[in-house]
């Protein structure tokens, strides 16, 4: 295959996928004489790929070219997923994926889980993709045995990867500097520098800091009014600080630390309700984390990970607004998390491996609620996975043990809580010399209610069981190199049924705020998820990139008897239709790419009347990029202009999103 | 091959045949069903001709909302504020939460808009927006309307020229109004700082817009209903855990508190010598809540065993949150908020409890007002 040198060159190899995804759970360092792991853009098919269970992957220049700020706007372009977003820089932006709810998608950074058993959320605009190598979505799990168990605890897995140092003979340090502004006031500088302290230790740091007045027009009309105002109090300031220590061992073994932390606050610009605009709610939240991985092949046939992370998440929620004693509402939370997972992988003969894991978590919180319980989690996570490998069958099967058990200080705690939840996946290759793998897979899982759901004032509710979900998923990947100036087709795509049990809902009750919540609704979800990549060289200079997402999701709410008001209709903010579409070209030193995301019609409220109808969104996305490498060093200018049609739309509904926007990056690295 | 100049011509065209998906904005426009099994008694000479219901509608949804029956053909029409107002920027808005006619005017008080729309009351048109930060309730006196104030005062308006003239200062989180001669009574729940409640029911002077005297009563206040023997009843919510909610009756002569009774009360209506009580509480123990309905005879305070719903109906109102009786009929209205985020029932029931019919209405329909006859 020819390519011409100056086409940044990356090849992916996926000759084993343990070394791929066990990769996610350490840092593994290379030097030139092993396999590199790199990426690429224009790929030939490589060989042994083994999609077991779909994946959406976003990596290297593919993730960089989509005019993301932050792991949220790139993730809008996975097929299957919604992205709930308040809007602005600093607004709240949570995933959503196949309906089943945001507390059904674990999001890890480095393989470990990042944790929040106040909410079970995580707001995905504090992860900005600066020091982001690659973000992918695994429906059920990722489909490597050696992790965590607590990576199969979840219905989803959106696994975020980060930058890891790598080397050649002669390099002793890498760096990067670069500045963001735009739209909105946003200054967002940030330095990375990776340093090889010796042969086998390398060293990262990386650190950001985001500013941004977040306002932006907005526009309401019902065609006889027509109004633009300017959204306020969403300004953000962030800062986020990375260093890790990576390292291999003389038996081959490595180990990382890492300690994360990011801290910000930002106005929270509420409702756009008649006469009622602005509000003076700020959040301020400062998160940090440690982490250590251990990964080791002590024995041919034997393989063991550990890891260890102690995590800290404090906010503060200040309402000035409120109207108690103080005229000020000002309430902090803090949980703390202790983990430690061992995972083990045992290949029992050429074939079949298994492994087994176990995690201990710890999670506290502390706020100064009235009436705050001040609850204790302990959770023990046990998976058994094994795997059957044939030339053209796979099967993956786990089981996953969960045992909770929680005091608290004062009133009642919940109930202890103990799960046994299968999962199984199947892939076939029916024709050897064709990459098309024929899937299934099931899985039982459930997410834990929340130290929210069970112990906030008023509306917390001690009793609560988990919410489950039985997932069935079939559907095939199909992947053709081709020959000449086509360079290859890739076409995956599911169908599937979730069901949803016991799902944890807000029931109107008699309180200050109203509610309390109660296991009480049934969704039943059936979608299709299909999604394409091609690329094309039509001549040496020119590469071009194209890919598109499509998702169809019907999901009804069934519940029925006691709350069952709205038997059959579409659960709120979910569409029937989304879809995206992108398309890249890289000339010379040119990159240009063009993003297309559409979101079609939807209901804001449980009841699918005319009054609840939320129309159709869609935005389109251009950027244009420009690298120029001088001596060592590269340099290389963005600009990125959003939402191109300055449509003004509403994800969730009196959460105006900004119109056009703006976008200029300058970096240079070495 | 295909050039780049054209896959972004190609782009633009499909654009463009998206841009079609959007549907094209209709103005708001009122819907009316006529109500099945609708009936009226012929031998009667009404005083009402209609029925507003206002719907709260869930917090930050702007989701409040007026809908209106016209009580001599049965017709139900919703949403008539933005049909009849389209210029009114985003509509009625967000959580109404009282309406009143006084004279030929219309006050609906939107307690997250902060604002309270006074509109002509026959034909819902505009006539002038007031804006009161976290407006509660409104009663009007001598020519003034009273409007609490969650921010701990009740706002006087003239209602002639429509602009604020005072304040009075309440306790914490004001509430409900009521008027006695002229003696202004407000309920103060203190309800935003728990677990200091307020106790009271504050005493204005009208006529000199003075508070008199606080009344301690109980914690948590909320409603208050004025009978036609100067007894003026008083609910209050409790706690929420140990304390429940409870009923208590000040003597309006005395200025003080004359009874207490034991049941939990959320709402109340006096019509004649009957009171028309429901109460909604959330047990942490059952998890769930308690529905319960009640009738007073106010005439001699006593607590009837007689039930307002007879024909078991009550045990399909998921969460009763308004209540009214019709003084020309003697029928009882009572609405179902369901989980507040669905369309919400308006039942009728007949003085003898049997359910006559029933009508879907906006979200959390809870307030309501007679549109006398002309």
């Amino acid at each position: 295959m020819q390519q011409p040198a100056f086409i940044r060159k990356y090849v992916h190899l996926l000759s084993s996928a343990s070394l791929l995804w066990a990769g996610a759970a350490y840092s593994q360092i290379k030097d030139t004489t092993t396999l590199q792991e790199v990426r690429v853009d224009a790929k030939r098919l490589p060989a042994g790929l083994n999609p077991v269970t779909a994946i959406q992957v976003l990596s290297g220049p593919k993730l960089q070219r989509l005019n993301s700020l932050s792991v949220a706007d790139a993730v809008r372009y996975f097929s299957g997923v919604q992205l709930k977003d308040y809007g602005g820089i600093g607004g709240l932006k949570t995933i959503n994926v196949r309906s089943m709810g945001t507390n059904h998608t674990a999001v890890s950074y480095d393989g470990l889980v990042l944790g929040n058993a106040q909410n079970g959320q995580v707001d995905l605009g504090k992860f900005s993709l600066d020091n982001i190598s690659e973000v992918a979505l695994y429906n059920g799990q990722p489909p490597t045995l050696l992790q965590p168990a607590r990576a199969f605890s979840a219905g989803n897995v959106l696994a975020l990867q980060s930058c890891t140092p790598q080397f050649s003979n002669n390099e002793q340090w890498h760096g990067k500097v670069s500045l963001k502004t735009g739209s909105s006031g946003l200054v967002n500088p940030s330095l990375l520098w990776q340093q090889k302290i010796t042969s086998h230790i390398y060293s990262t740091v990386s650190t950001e800091w985001i500013n941004a007045n977040g306002r932006y027009k907005f526009r309401y009309t019902n065609g006889k009014y027509d109004t633009t105002a300017v959204r306020q109090n969403g300004n953000v300031n962030a800062f986020r600080a990375e260093a890790g220590l990576n390292g291999l061992l003389a038996d081959s073994s490595s180990w990382s630390v890492k300690y994360y932390r990011y801290q910000s606050t930002r106005g929270l610009p509420g409702a756009i309700v008649a006469n009622h605009f602005n509000y003076g709610q700020h959040l301020e939240d400062r998160d940090q984390f440690v982490q250590a991985s251990f990964h080791s092949d002590p024995h041919k046939q034997y393989r063991i990970l550990v890891n260890a992370k102690y995590s800290d998440l404090y906010s503060r929620y200040i309402d000035p607004e409120y109207p108690n004693e103080q005229h000020l509402l000002d309430n902090y939370y803090h949980q703390k998390e202790v983990y430690v997972s061992l995972a083990n992988e045992y290949t029992i003969n050429r074939w079949w491996e298994s492994s087994l894991a176990a995690d201990f978590i710890s999670n506290t919180m502390d706020a100064n609620l009235y009436r705050f319980p001040y609850p204790t989690r302990y959770t023990t996570l046990v998976a058994l996975a094994s795997r059957v490998h044939l030339p053209q069958l796979e099967i993956q099967g786990n089981l996953l043990a969960t045992l909770v058990n929680e005091k608290v200080q004062t009133y009642e705690s919940a109930g202890p809580k103990r799960e046994y939840t299968p999962s199984l996946s199947l892939a076939w290759k029916p024709f050897a010399q064709q990459h098309l793998w024929l899937r299934t897979f099931y899985k039982h899982i459930f997410r834990l209610p929340t130290f929210n759901d069970l112990y906030y004032t008023f509306i917390g509710n001690n009793n609560l069981k988990p919410e489950y979900v039985q997932q069935y998923d079939a559907g095939f990947t199909w992947q053709q190199p081709m020959r000449g100036r086509w360079l290859y087709i890739s076409l995956q795509a599911d169908a599937y049924y979730n069901y949803v049990k016991d799902k944890i809902v807000a029931v109107p009750s008699d309180n200050l705020f109203g509610w309390s919540m109660m296991n009480l609704g049934r969704v039943d979800i059936k979608g299709i998820d299909v999604v394409l990549n091609t690329a094309v060289q039509p001549f040496k200079e020119l590469l071009v990139n194209a890919g598109i997402n499509y998702t169809y999701q019907q999901a009804q709410d069934v519940t029925s008897g006691k709350g069952g008001f709205n038997y059959g209709q579409q659960i709120p903010y979910t569409p029937w239709h989304s879809g995206s579409f992108t398309l890249g070209a890289d000339w010379r030193s040119l990159a240009l790419n063009y993003s297309f995301i559409y979101t079609g019609e939807r209901y804001s409220q449980k009841r699918n009347i005319p009054v609840n109808y939320v129309q159709p969104w869609y935005t389109s996305d251009l950027s244009a990029s420009w690298t120029l490498t001088h001596q060592s060093f590269t340099n290389k200018l963005t600009f990125e202009a959003n939402n191109l049609l300055n449509q003004y739309y509403d994800v969730v509904l009196n959460f105006p999103m900004p119109g056009r926007n703006y976008r200029l990056t300058l970096s240079i690295s070495r | 091959m295909m050039s780049v100049n054209n896959l972004y011509r190609t782009l633009l065209c499909s654009l463009l045949l998206l841009a079609a998906c959007r549907k094209d904005i209709v103005l708001p426009q009122v819907d009316s069903v006529d109500i099945s099994g609708y009936s009226r008694p012929h031998d009667i000479t009404p005083a009402m001709q209609g029925l507003y219901v206002l719907n709260e509608g869930n917090m930050n949804m702007n989701k409040a909302s007026l809908d209106y029956l016209d009580l001599a053909t049965g017709r139900y029409s919703r949403r008539l504020f933005e049909a009849y107002n389209p210029e009114v920027t985003k509509g009625l808005g967000d959580v109404g939460n009282d309406i009143q006619i006084y004279g030929s005017k219309m006050y609906i008080v939107v307690n997250n808009s902060n604002k309270v729309e006074v509109v002509d009351a026959a034909t819902v048109t505009r006539i002038k927006q007031l804006n009161i930060r976290q407006c509660r309730y409104v009663v009007f006196y001598k020519g003034n309307a009273y409007i609490t104030s969650n921010d701990g005062y009740v706002s006087v308006v003239d209602t002639a020229s429509l602009t604020e003239t005072g304040r009075i200062k309440t306790g914490r989180n004001p509430e409900q109004m009521a008027i006695s001669g002229n003696k202004l009574y407000v309920a103060n729940s203190g309800g935003y700082s728990p677990p200091n409640y307020e106790r009271t029911v504050s005493v204005i002077n009208l006529d000199t817009q003075q508070e008199l005297k606080r009344i301690d009563v109980a914690i948590n206040l909320d409603r208050l209903a004025l009978d036609p023997y100067g007894d003026l009843y008083v609910t209050s919510r409790g706690d929420y855990y140990t304390v429940p909610s409870r009923l208590y009756v000040i003597d309006t002569h005395t200025d003080t508190v004359k009874k207490q009774f034991n049941i939990a009360a959320s709402n109340i209506f006096i019509h004649k010598d009957l009171a028309y009580i429901y109460s909604v509480a959330w047990s942490y123990i059952t998890h769930s809540n308690t529905i319960s309905y009640a009738l007073i005879n106010v005439k001699d305070d006593t607590l009837l065993t007689k039930q307002f719903i007879t024909d078991g109906t009550d045990k399909q109102i998921v969460i009763p949150y308004g209540i009214l009786v019709d003084p020309d009929t003697e029928d009882v209205y009572v609405s179902d908020a369901l989980d507040y985020v669905s369309p919400g029932i308006l039942y009728c029931f007949d003085k003898s409890g049997k359910k006559k019919w029933s009508v879907e209405t906006g979200d959390i329909p809870g307030h309501f007002v007679f549109l006398k006859k002309n």
